[in-house]
């Protein structure tokens, strides 16, 4: 016991040298100690928001270097208030619907089944919502984790769903999913057959471990670039069907009115689009003056990030940013931009483009889109927005504190 | 006509390229998971399509609901109907007779109102409601529940009785509110993400 004490507090004396070297230009967090922001850098924490029928968890994006979330940091959204209690020897995953063959596997046979390891991003679909924006309290972290922080990255290893359906054989009426998952709520989701045969996996591992319970365990869907609840998770039955089967999710819940559709709801999103963020410095940390590096992150539903641009005056002006290997399809991309912080009024920001050539649009760009005008975001609450990826500006004033500056 | 042809040809075409991929193929992994039955499918299998071909046999009017919610529904989603205050507020708009048709930007799409198929609301009360305990309301409550918040949205009658055969010819007030009309993959606008 004492020994333990003792080499703790070794440990936290020599780590927070370390984060005094790390951080003692550039970059402090606001109003707080060099302890206490140490020990914010030595465990970063997932922001939490229960409430009765959701719990959130959202990854501190701000605090993590690299593109691999840690599992214990990964966001979540559990549409239910809480985790089901699921016995791994029982647990079954049934193909059956418009299938030849009718099939119940156990978790062991589906780890004795061909495997693959991936890396991917996953999302929910309503990440980056402007209704988040200044929204945050205590709990959450700062602003780039409850603004984007519905977002992570993991290399996830698992069987091809292509493999099961070809063991049951597709009839040729086949052209949909619909998936369950043994939750409380059973959750239940749509996906059309196409993407099913491309490249979705039935994951039971999550950066060299079993999934735990919050992404799923034993089993769930991985579906890369869409939104994330297409990944469903606790997966229990895959039925093929011919048709969109409207489950509530998709047919109701995720979907969204708009102005350009006059007053109708675009419903059934799948992939997303380019997007991207800069990590540090950002809103609630404060800049010191001299060399600051920009960091950030950059995914696209489309596949690789092909480029990723920095400006630091507002979007007046733009230059390309490193992008960091391994820049890989539907995954997190890591980039950095050298700066220099001269103590004057600055906006950061950053725009990526991915493989298929789309351009991250600004709010102006994407509002126009969506048939509505800039004004329109002053409304109290803020239009329901899903899938939004609107450049992010940080805005950092001369006495070094930095602000979100999305809807200023 | 012809324009639901438009959406539904490029994904009948697409879904015949995809499915004869997997097609009439042999096992190859013969020795790895169990046949089921057709009696352990129907054990388990709960989702219920726009068609309503799974819904089980069953009935219930909006009166026998109106029960069913005082008892089952209301501790979360409050007392009475659209005129007093709880959380029902937000599943009626609305009222007896006269459905509401748009548009549904906030509040408006909490409700039944919203849904584009009579099904949906069964299938998402019979698998996850009420949250204490999901998947404990038998077939009739379901049925009796939809009912009642059916006549209060003014898409049914008072007396007009739910069951397998009459729920999915409900025709919703908002079938008509989305876009594209039939989900079709892949999408047809460029890029997908708008």
């Amino acid at each position: 016991m004492n020994s333990n004490r003792s080499s703790r507090r070794r440990f936290l004396k020599q780590t927070a040298a370390l984060a005094g070297v790390a951080t003692g230009a550039g970059l402090a967090v606001r109003g707080q100690s060099a302890q206490a922001q140490h020990l914010h850098g030595e465990l970063p924490r997932r922001g939490a928001r229960y409430t009765i029928d959701h719990m959130t968890h959202y990854t501190p994006l701000q605090d993590y270097a690299g593109i691999i979330t840690p599992a214990s940091l990964h966001f979540m959204q559990q549409h239910s208030s809480e985790f089901p209690e699921i016995d791994v020897r029982q647990h079954r995953l049934t193909i059956h619907g418009l299938v030849d063959r009718p099939l119940s596997f156990t978790v062991e046979e589906l780890k004795q089944l061909p495997s693959v390891s991936r890396i991917h991003f996953l999302e929910c679909h309503g990440n980056s919502s402007p209704a988040i924006h200044g929204a945050g309290d205590p709990n959450l972290g700062l602003p780039v984790q409850f603004i984007h922080g519905m977002t992570s990255c993991s290399e996830w290893t698992g069987v091809p769903l292509s493999v099961l359906l070809k063991e049951a054989g597709l009839q040729k009426e086949a052209s949909w999913l619909v998936s369950e998952g043994g939750d409380a709520g059973k959750f239940s989701h749509t996906l059309p057959l196409a993407k099913a045969m491309e490249d979705v996996i039935v994951a039971y591992g999550q950066n060299g471990e079993p999934l735990r319970v919050e992404q799923g365990y034993p089993v769930r869907l991985v579906v890369p670039g869409w939104e994330a609840p297409f990944s469903v998770k606790y997966l229990t039955h895959v039925k093929v069907v011919d048709q969109p089967y409207m489950a509530w999710n998709e047919s109701m819940n995720h979907s969204v009115t708009r102005p350009d559709l006059r007053d109708k709801a675009r419903w059934y999103h799948f992939q997303f689009g380019p997007k991207s963020v800069v990590t540090r410095p950002s809103a609630g940390l404060e800049m010191l003056r001299g060399y600051a590096q920009i960091t950030g992150l950059a995914w696209s539903g489309a596949g690789v990030i092909n480029k990723v641009e920095v400006s630091t005056d507002g979007g007046g002006s733009w230059k390309e940013a490193k992008r960091h290997a391994p820049v890989l399809p539907r995954a997190h991309t890591r980039f950095t931009f050298d700066w220099a912080w001269d103590g004057q009024e600055a906006v950061i920001q950053s725009r990526c483009t991915d493989e298929a050539g789309e351009v991250q649009p600004s709010l102006a760009e994407l509002s126009k889109d969506w048939g509505m005008h800039l004004e329109d975001w002053k409304k109290t609450p803020r239009p329901r927005a899903i899938h939004f990826n609107a450049i992010q500006p940080w805005k950092i004033a001369r006495d070094g504190s930095i602000s979100d500056a999305m809807f200023a | 006509m012809p324009c639901s042809l438009k959406f539904l040809l490029p994904a009948m075409i697409l879904a015949g390229s995809v499915a004869a991929l997997a097609q009439s193929q042999p096992r190859v992994y013969p020795g790895l998971g169990t046949p089921l039955s057709q009696a352990d499918i129907q054990s388990f299998d709960r989702m219920i399509g726009p068609e309503g071909k799974e819904l089980p046999p069953g009935r219930g009017t909006a009166k026998e609901g109106a029960a069913i919610f005082a008892k089952r529904c209301e501790i979360c989603h409050g007392k009475g109907t659209n005129e007093e205050n709880g959380l029902l507020r937000s599943l009626v708009i609305g009222s007896p007779g006269k459905p509401y048709r748009g548009a549904f930007y906030g509040e408006e799409r909490n409700g039944p109102s919203y849904y584009p198929y009579a099904t949906i609301a069964w299938d998402y009360i019979n698998r996850a409601m009420p949250p204490s305990n999901p998947g404990s309301l038998a077939p009739n409550d379901v049925y009796a529940v939809v009912a009642f918040l059916y006549y209060w949205n003014g898409i049914i009658k008072e007396n007009d009785v739910m069951d397998e055969k009459t729920l999915p010819k409900v025709v919703m007030p908002n079938r008509n509110g989305f876009v594209p009309a039939v989900p079709v993959y892949p999408p047809e606008k460029k890029p997908s993400w708008y």
